[in-house]
């Protein structure tokens, strides 16, 4: 046990990939793969509940290190680290695995093993990129995971699936590659490739602003941030259900964790200067998104545009910077995967059984899928925020830690905008919801669909029953995570000063014309009172 | 403050209901079923008397009890519990919301003795209580919050619960999504609130509890206009009050005892009652309390124009209903919050009473809501004919039915609060509220039946589970003014006593505002109007009576006048959907599919932005066409292949 305890960040990151090797290697026959495959996926989620018992909330530190030199004179090192919010986002992959895997025991027939190893190799990057706190170590996962998601749409998806693909990896690709210029810009600064020693580089006001725009396309794009969240949609709608549930579920999260771990704390100076900015691209994202989302045709479409403006939600409470709006923004990351993932699992669903997913080929279906409408319903409730079920306890935080941050100048005004996504979002979500499920069962087609069967009920009720939990009990979460967020904002904090009503704050060690928008005094808010 | 273990169980209980419905469903039988439903009602209301019997015994000033049952939220210094409370104002509304609630619930047994949804709809129905009575009784904003928004989720569900028809699933989602409109002004008043209030406070304390908004109250003086104008957009979308109301009207697509309970009786007056719990909060800000009263005002004479008109005996129930929020409101507004409140129970009683009544009429004409064809049921339905016109006398202000008490004294303290014209618009909204009631009671229950034969046959009284509770709210319509009799008249105003603790920071804010110039009023005015608003009230049921029974050409000129305009303005209810379908619904759609999707989306950022940029790169490429075979698999393997070299390159330079 001791083998398995002392390296267990190794174990819960790559014991998916040897099961992906394994599965290469023998897994000939499609039924038995099936089973192994889930059957590692398991086993990495009860090896990371490990992660969940035996982490310590009362430190903010990361845990469970490890940490071996791998290049160089320890210039590069393979370092895992769990912090926190590390713990929780890797907790969310390790649940989602085996559910997704459980779906795709009808959906996905053809090239199976192949399909199960791409997925498991994608758990390892995925994971590793939430764990790794050696930068290289981190790029590396992040572009690995490119890879079998790439494939995952190219060869599973559906019509336009090599356009989406295409769209997919050079969206990413083009990101990326600004933050692997700023990461070798910062290796050569600290002649180490550690996140801890970027963290204490005295870096140089204009350096700060270019490297968190560098760090930050990269991220925003993967989120994505309105205006570039174009390959989402597609990628959504050629992806496989699996493939969505994944790409919502963890893989738009892997942006936010970017910006929180990396973009954020590297660059406090950045921040200052792009946090105003940030912050209306995120409050456009959530009104646009669920404007979009609005007037989409395809059930899938358009919840893939609604994640668009719950992702805006998180970005906006990440650049509050303050504890109660970051909070929010974290738990609201977990709470889009769970009612997100169930969303697109239950779009899975119907398309399985009638192979189209627009919304006018449906009505009524309540009549014949009454537990599938009760399911599909608890999952809308969720998204939009009911108190209650977990999207309200993010949204909720999110929007009263920007109205009341310090920091962000027009917060108040950014709050009440990006509130009106909350309206906008009850009236898409509920919309469709009846367009599909109430009203006469007009259409013939839909006259004998079978409600869900027992596997389809065993992969939704663990997303259901943890959106309750973490709905009347988001202290399970947020215990975990307060003090790490305190953590990694301490930079921030130590080189940010409160807009005063006098205005005469200045940024330490800064530029003489340093993040001139983010000192200015809040007019807005003082017309609000 | 003393812990009371019982709360809880009082909202807990019919959750548990819903939840043993709502998971066990179809595999319960109807009997079984119903008798979880209302036994988890019976046993809530049960605890509620308990509870108040409690707090009768203790001190007026020390009449709180409390039940915290954990930390709900906790990110550094901020502090939200999950906890119940209960007061003289809670108390109140358990006992209303419970007992109201209970007689419902045994109705609604005889009423969807039939549906194929019986076990669904007493799942919904018990979650409603559970919801309402988190609403009640939560410790919190965020509580009373939470209540709110599942109130809302259950009016929702109910009112599309017949969702074969689009049109009641429109109904349901039209009524959630206004009332979220509300919603948003609610959650930014809250925030406004803890905007002003974390920064003086210790960290850990529960910056949204009431006592601690009670006791930090002068900090939020200075923002107090603008947390009370956005809660009341909050209650102007749950009250119904304008220009928040349209759901209301399309809300009795529901079943009807669902309109009783949650249309009429209860969820509506969350509204009103949030406002009597943060008095003192609104009492800081005079404007916002001037809007509260001219919006109630307003709504009150605007609804019941519009009753005047409407043919469907629920539609001219429901105007009527956001008419008498707006009596509500207006109390609240002139600081008179336990008047606003008495009004809250006594048009429970008799509101509940009318629309169940009105239930029982529907059911006796298989279905029918068109009161054209209706008619002389006079003594085909004895119990529902004697129940209702009880609760017509009620809700008209005729002494000494509950009504009478209620709106007399709101109409009084309008007067007395200096503005009277505030007065006029509640005086003449009274005179209607008698002509369309009269009206109503005249189309449904006198003259000939105007049914076709085959219904005709039909027509039965209902059976003992329905009309055993119009009987008991016949009584309490009839006697649930009485707590409330007025000191001018001889009375020990035992209701305004038993708020008094509650109200004493609001009501005495008010009169320290110098709103109130004489206080010490003479009776004799108090008489004066008494008599004169029982005397307008007759003549407005004299009226009615005497157009619609006797004189029907005198309706039909009434229709006529000025060509017939302000006729069908009424009957369109104004145009108000429709102004509002024009303005807001119709361009927001054509503008997020047109210009966002067609044009921003796949046009300007993919088309140009993305295909563009796709394009230059392509024509830069075809120089170094070498490079560029369009395979993504090279793409993929010029990463790989530089990564590796990246590697290398600092393995060696090590």
């Amino acid at each position: 046990m001791a083998m398995i305890t002392d390296h267990i960040l190794t174990w819960v990151t790559f014991v998916p990939l040897l099961g992906a090797v394994a599965l290469w290697l023998f897994g000939r026959r499609e039924g038995p793969a099936r089973i192994f495959a889930l059957a590692v996926s398991l086993v990495d989620f009860v090896l990371s509940l490990h992660l969940w018992f035996h982490f310590d909330a009362a430190r903010g530190d990361d845990q469970f290190v490890e940490r071996v030199a791998w290049i160089g004179n320890g210039q590069v090192s393979y370092h895992l680290g769990c912090d926190g919010i590390s713990l929780v986002l890797a907790l969310l992959t390790t649940f989602l695995g085996p559910l997704i895997i459980l779906s795709t025991w009808k959906a996905i027939t053809s090239r199976v093993r192949e399909f199960l190893a791409f997925f498991l190799l994608l758990q390892t990057a995925m994971l590793g990129t939430f764990l790794a706190r050696d930068m290289l170590l981190f790029y590396v996962f992040w572009e690995a995971m490119l890879i079998p998601m790439y494939f995952i749409i190219g060869i599973w998806g559906g019509q336009r699936r090599i356009y989406a693909a295409v769209k997919f990896f050079i969206f990413t690709m083009v990101g990326s590659v600004f933050m692997l210029v700023g990461i070798l810009y910062l290796f050569f600064q600290s002649g180490s490739m550690e996140l801890t020693s970027f963290l204490n580089l005295n870096l140089e006001h204009n350096a700060q602003l270019w490297l968190f725009a560098a760090f930050f396309l990269a991220f925003a794009i993967k989120v994505p941030v309105f205006p570039l969240h174009t390959w989402l949609p597609d990628a959504h709608v050629e992806a496989p259900t699996a493939g969505s549930v994944v790409l919502a579920g963890v893989l738009l999260k892997m942006g936010t964790y970017g910006m929180l771990r990396f973009a954020m704390p590297l660059f406090p100076q950045g921040v200052a200067y792009f946090a105003p900015a940030v912050s209306i691209l995120a409050v456009i994202g959530i009104i646009y998104g669920a404007l979009v989302a609005l007037v989409q045709p395809d059930i899938k479409k358009l919840v893939a545009y609604s994640s668009v403006s719950h992702l805006g939600f998180v970005v906006l409470g990440l650049f509050s910077l303050n504890s109660l709006g970051v909070a929010g923004g974290v738990f609201q990351m977990l709470a889009h995967g769970l009612s997100t993932g169930a969303l697109f699992l239950l779009v899975g669903v119907i398309y399985e059984r009638r192979h189209t997913r627009e919304i006018s080929e449906f009505g009524g279906l309540a009549h014949v899928m009454p537990l599938y409408a009760t399911f599909f319903m608890i999952a809308t409730l969720a998204s939009i925020g009911l108190p209650g079920l977990a999207g309200f306890v993010g949204e909720f935080t999110i929007l009263l830690g920007t109205f009341t941050s310090e920091f962000l100048p027009a917060a108040r005004v950014m709050a009440i905008l990006a509130a009106t996504g909350v309206v906008l979002g009850a009236f898409f979500m509920l919309w469709m919801v009846q367009r599909v499920f109430f009203g006469r069962l007009a259409n013939d087609a839909n006259k004998n669909l079978p409600d869900l069967s027992w596997r389809e009920v065993v992969v939704l009720v663990p997303l259901l029953v943890f959106m309750f939990v973490l709905g009347v009990h988001p202290g399970l979460v947020l215990d975990k995570v307060d003090l790490s967020i305190q953590k990694v904002l301490a930079p921030l904090e130590a080189q940010l000063v409160p807009h005063s009503p006098a205005g005469h704050a200045a940024i330490p060690g800064g530029g003489e014309e340093g993040a001139p928008a983010i000192l200015l005094v809040n007019s807005d808010a003082e017309d609000l009172r | 403050m003393q812990s009371e273990i019982l709360l809880r169980w009082i909202v807990l209980v019919p959750l548990l209901g819903a939840v043993v419905n709502g998971l066990l469903n179809r595999r319960l039988a109807k009997r079984v079923s119903g008798f979880i439903a209302c036994a988890a009602i019976g046993v809530s209301f049960g605890l509620s008397v308990v509870v108040f019997l409690r707090l009768t015994g203790m001190d007026a000033e020390a009449r709180v009890v409390n039940d915290i049952l954990g930390t709900w939220l906790q990110i550094g210094g901020f502090h939200v519990d999950i906890g119940f409370a209960m007061d003289p104002l809670s108390a109140v509304m358990a006992l209303v919301v419970t007992g109201v609630g209970f007689l419902i619930h045994i109705y609604s047994l005889g009423y969807m003795a039939h549906d194929d949804g019986f076990q669904r709809y007493f799942a919904y129905l018990n979650l409603f209580v559970f919801a309402m009575m988190t609403l009640v009784l939560g410790e919190n904003l965020v509580m009373l919050f939470v209540g709110w928004e599942g109130v809302g989720l259950c009016s929702y569900l109910l009112i599309g619960f017949w969702f074969n028809d689009q049109a009641n699933a429109s109904a349901g989602k039209k009524a959630f999504i206004v009332n979220r409109i509300g919603d948003f002004g609610f959650l930014i008043g809250l925030f406004l609130i803890g905007a002003n209030l974390l920064p003086h406070l210790a960290p850990g304390e529960g910056v949204f509890s009431f006592a601690i908004l009670q006791h930090h109250a002068h900090l939020l003086a200075p923002a107090a206009t603008g947390i009370c104008l956005l809660l009341f957009l909050g209650a102007t979308g749950k009250s119904a009050q304008i220009p928040l109301y349209i759901w209301l009207p399309d809300a009795m697509a529901g079943p009807t005892p669902v309109s009783a309970l949650i249309h009429a009786a209860t969820m509506v007056t969350a509204g009103v009652y949030m406002i009597a719990r943060l008095n003192f909060l609104f009492v800081l800000s005079p404007t916002a309390m001037a809007v509260v009263a001219a919006v109630g005002a307003v709504t009150a004479i605007f609804a019941a124009t519009i009753a005047l008109t409407q043919n469907d005996i629920k539609k001219v129930l429901a105007y009527s209903t956001v008419s008498q929020l707006g009596y509500m409101m207006l109390a609240c507004g002139v600081g008179a919050f336990t008047v606003g409140i008495f009004h809250l129970m006594t048009h429970a009683f008799f509101k509940a009473l009318l629309f169940l009544g009105s239930g029982s009429v529907i059911h006796a004409m298989s279905n029918e809501q068109d009161m054209r064809v209706m008619g002389g049921l006079r003594s085909k339905l004895p119990v529902t004919y004697a129940t209702f016109m009880t609760a017509t006398l009620a809700i008209a202000g005729v002494f000494p039915l509950a009504g009478f008490f209620s709106k007399d004294e709101i109409l009084w303290k309008a007067w007395e609060s200096g503005n009277t014209v505030l007065w006029a618009i509640g005086f003449l909204a009274a005179g209607l509220t008698a002509f369309y009631m009269m009206r109503l009671v005249v189309l449904t229950f006198f003259g000939e039946n105007r049914a076709s034969s085959e219904v005709r046959s039909h027509i039965h009284e209902s059976p003992a589970t329905m009309t055993g509770p119009l009987v008991i709210l016949a009584v309490l319509s009839v006697v649930g003014g009485w707590i409330g009799w007025p000191h001018f008249m001889g009375g020990g105003a035992w209701f305004e006593n038993w708020l008094a603790p509650v109200f004493a920071v609001g009501e005495h804010g008010v009169a320290a505002h110098g709103a109130v110039a004489h206080h010490a009023a003479d009776s004799t005015m108090e008489w004066t109007l008494a008599v004169v608003s029982v005397l307008w009230a007759v003549l407005g049921l004299i009226l009615g009576w005497f157009v619609y029974y006797r004189r029907a050409a005198i309706a039909d000129s009434f229709r006529k006048a000025g060509g017939g305009f302000v006729y069908r303005v009424l009957l369109n209810k104004y145009y108000v959907d429709e102004a509002y379908d024009a303005a807001f619904i119709r361009p927001g759609y054509r503008f997020s599919r047109q210009v966002l999707w067609k044009s921003v989306d796949a046009g300007l950022i993919d088309g140009l932005l993305v295909n563009g940029s796709a394009l230059v790169v392509y024509l830069l490429g075809s120089v170094l066409r070498l490079f560029q075979n369009g395979m993504i698999r090279f793409y993929a393997w010029t990463f790989t292949i530089g990564v590796a070299v990246f590697v290398l390159y600092l393995s060696f330079s090590s």
